[in-house]
């Protein structure tokens, strides 16, 4: 390898991970059950999470502009995961799929989550960048990507919108709120999480989706990654779902464009005291 | 129990955040309230907002480093021994308190709405699916990390009293991700997801020069942080950061003031804990209206001059 990389300084072995799952498409409305235990999934269509989505069309154009030898995805899920990974991830061009569906590992909060996520990277080869989203769009913590980068002793750069490698160097531009964006560099390897903006991800075309089918999906137990269920015991313990409380009814303002607009201030003013 | 609270600083000044916090957890009569502050600043202030202690890092966090953030706080945790940290779910918020969590070995739950203890233990209500659903989290051991989103909590009143400052010794490592150049709006505003007041402007702008013409100027007449339906900035009239949905930011203001915004489910999502909704659609059967406190069925061209001009008379 060391040979080779004196020869060929341009063929650096990088291999990128990208960690992505499903969710609900944010289109869908959510409806929790009756028993609080989780929302009602009959009828609700899971895709690749968001985020997620702009995590593998990055790797991907890396790929394509040589930047990155090979793409894996990692996940935690079941069969419907595996299904929409194929087209949302292998059928765009990532290698292969590999997908961790012990029940412990499906139960587990971010933490275990991100547990299963490195030993997964751990135990492939070459891996240089980690790309995923910066949230799920079901349960919104922006948590994994900082926990995995700890648990990997690796930098991390959260809500990226502009990403680039050079030599084992990355630039990425992250969004650090109220309008302001930072410029960062550092040396690879290391985990970055995509916000929107990053890139557009492409569709699979119909052909690609068939030619995914034949793509490998390698399945690890939790005895392949080293671990137990009792490593992967939530610590922060979810319960008690339930919708929002309903906004009390609220009302269409009457007469003409003017006497309208008066209203609105007034009442901002002096029934909401906002103003 | 003990409460250890990470109190923001922006340009030496204490963001509202961190009353805000403190507040929350001087509320829950939990044992004593401590605050965590990071590059020096008047920590003993805090005492006026409930803190009893402030434990400090001294140097300079300007430039936000992920690792030094991290470092500090573990640094500071084992001097305070909490059973739960609190902090905003700010970026920092977001990007170094689950690293935190992480080296701590600890249970995590991020951007919440709510807080209890009762009976000894922590209960955190947070929504997820955007808002869609709420969930409560506990935990299984302490000490745990709650992040809470803006605007969640009132500010207390300040009182006289100080906090005692402990020094708590911690030396960054050489940064790994170094930050080569800073780009900031032309305009400064505080970001959607801490914004008090917010304008938000649909796909019936129309354009860009729209959208600029009558959104920013209403907005800056309101004190208030434009905020952009995803229609509008698909559509490139704003930009990705200003985008108010499930796919964009989740905001929590007192006004929020949709213009030209359907109410499209993703975008409900983002701002339904908004305190006071107001909607402006042509379209009586947007189902923005459902949601809003006041509604005004007309023209957004018309009625925004006219909304903006009636709120500059107001002072």
């Amino acid at each position: 390898m060391a040979l080779w990389g004196r020869i060929l300084p341009e063929e650096v072995p990088l291999n990128i991970a990208v960690c992505a799952k499903t969710a609900p498409d944010t289109a869908t409305p959510i409806r929790t059950k009756a028993d609080g235990s989780g929302i009602e999934t009959a009828g609700v269509k899971f895709v690749v999470s968001a985020y997620d989505a702009f995590a593998i069309e990055e790797a991907v154009q890396l790929k394509e502009k040589g930047a990155a030898a090979k793409v894996h995805v990692f996940s935690v899920g079941d069969d419907e995961a595996i299904n929409q990974l194929r087209s949302g991830a292998l059928a765009v061009g990532a290698d292969d799929l590999t997908v961790c569906q012990d029940a412990a590992a499906q139960g587990a909060d971010s933490l275990g989550t991100a547990r299963v996520l490195a030993a997964m990277i751990k135990g492939t080869a070459d891996i240089g960048l980690v790309l995923l989203g910066n949230k799920a769009t079901d349960f919104d913590s922006s948590a994994v990507p900082s926990m995995l980068a700890e648990l990997l002793g690796w930098p991390v750069v959260t809500m990226v919108t502009a990403f680039s490698i050079e030599g084992g160097n990355f630039k990425a531009t992250r969004n650090v709120g109220g309008g302001v964006s930072e410029v960062v560099t550092g040396a690879l390897p290391a985990v970055i999480s995509a916000d929107k903006g990053l890139n557009s991800p492409r569709l699979a075309k119909l052909p690609d989706i068939v030619k995914s089918k034949t793509k490998p999906v390698h399945k690890k137990a939790l005895a392949d990654l080293a671990l137990t269920a009792a490593d992967l015991a939530p610590l922060a313990i979810t319960s008690t779902f339930a919708p929002p409380p309903p906004r009390p009814k609220g009302r269409i303002l009457a007469g003409d464009i003017d006497t309208q607009v008066a209203e609105l201030v007034r009442l901002l003013r002096d029934e909401a005291k906002v103003l | 129990m003990s409460i250890l609270v990470l109190c923001e600083q922006e340009g030496g000044v204490f963001k509202k955040t961190a009353a805000e916090l403190l507040g929350l957890a001087t509320s829950l009569s939990a044992g004593p309230v401590a605050a965590a502050v990071l590059g020096g600043g008047d920590a003993a202030s805090l005492g006026a907002f409930g803190a009893s202690t402030a434990y400090v890092v001294d140097g300079d966090f300007g430039a936000y480093d992920g690792d030094a953030v991290t470092g500090a706080l573990a640094a500071i945790v084992a001097a305070a021994n909490p059973t739960l940290i609190l902090a905003p779910a700010s970026y920092a918020g977001r990007d170094a308190l689950p690293r935190l969590a992480a080296r701590l070995g600890c249970g995590l739950a991020a951007d919440c709405t709510g807080l209890t203890a009762a009976g000894g233990a922590f209960v955190a209500k947070r929504p997820v699916y955007a808002g869609k659903a709420l969930v409560d989290v506990r935990f299984a051991k302490g000490p745990a990390i709650v992040t809470v989103r803006a605007n969640s909590f009132p500010q207390p009143a300040a009182s006289g009293a100080a906090a005692s400052v402990v020094s708590v010794a911690f030396t960054p490592a050489a940064p790994r991700v170094s930050v080569s150049e800073r780009l900031t709006p032309s305009t400064a505003v505080v970001d959607l997801t801490e914004a008090d007041r917010i304008v938000t402007g649909g796909r019936s702008l129309g354009s860009k020069e729209k959208f600029d013409e009558v959104i920013r100027p209403l907005a800056a007449a309101l004190k208030a942080t434009p905020g952009a339906s995803r229609a509008a900035v698909d559509a490139g009239f704003a930009g990705h950061g200003d985008q108010v949905g499930q796919t964009g930011k989740v905001v929590n203001p007192t006004l929020y003031l949709a213009l030209g915004v359907s109410g499209a489910i993703q975008h409900l999502a983002g701002m339904r804990t908004s305190k006071v909704i107001v909607a402006v659609n042509k379209d009586a059967a947007a189902p923005i209206f459902e949601h809003a406190a006041y509604g005004i069925v007309g023209d957004l061209f018309e009625v925004a001059p006219k909304l903006q001009k009636a709120i500059a008379a107001l002072d």
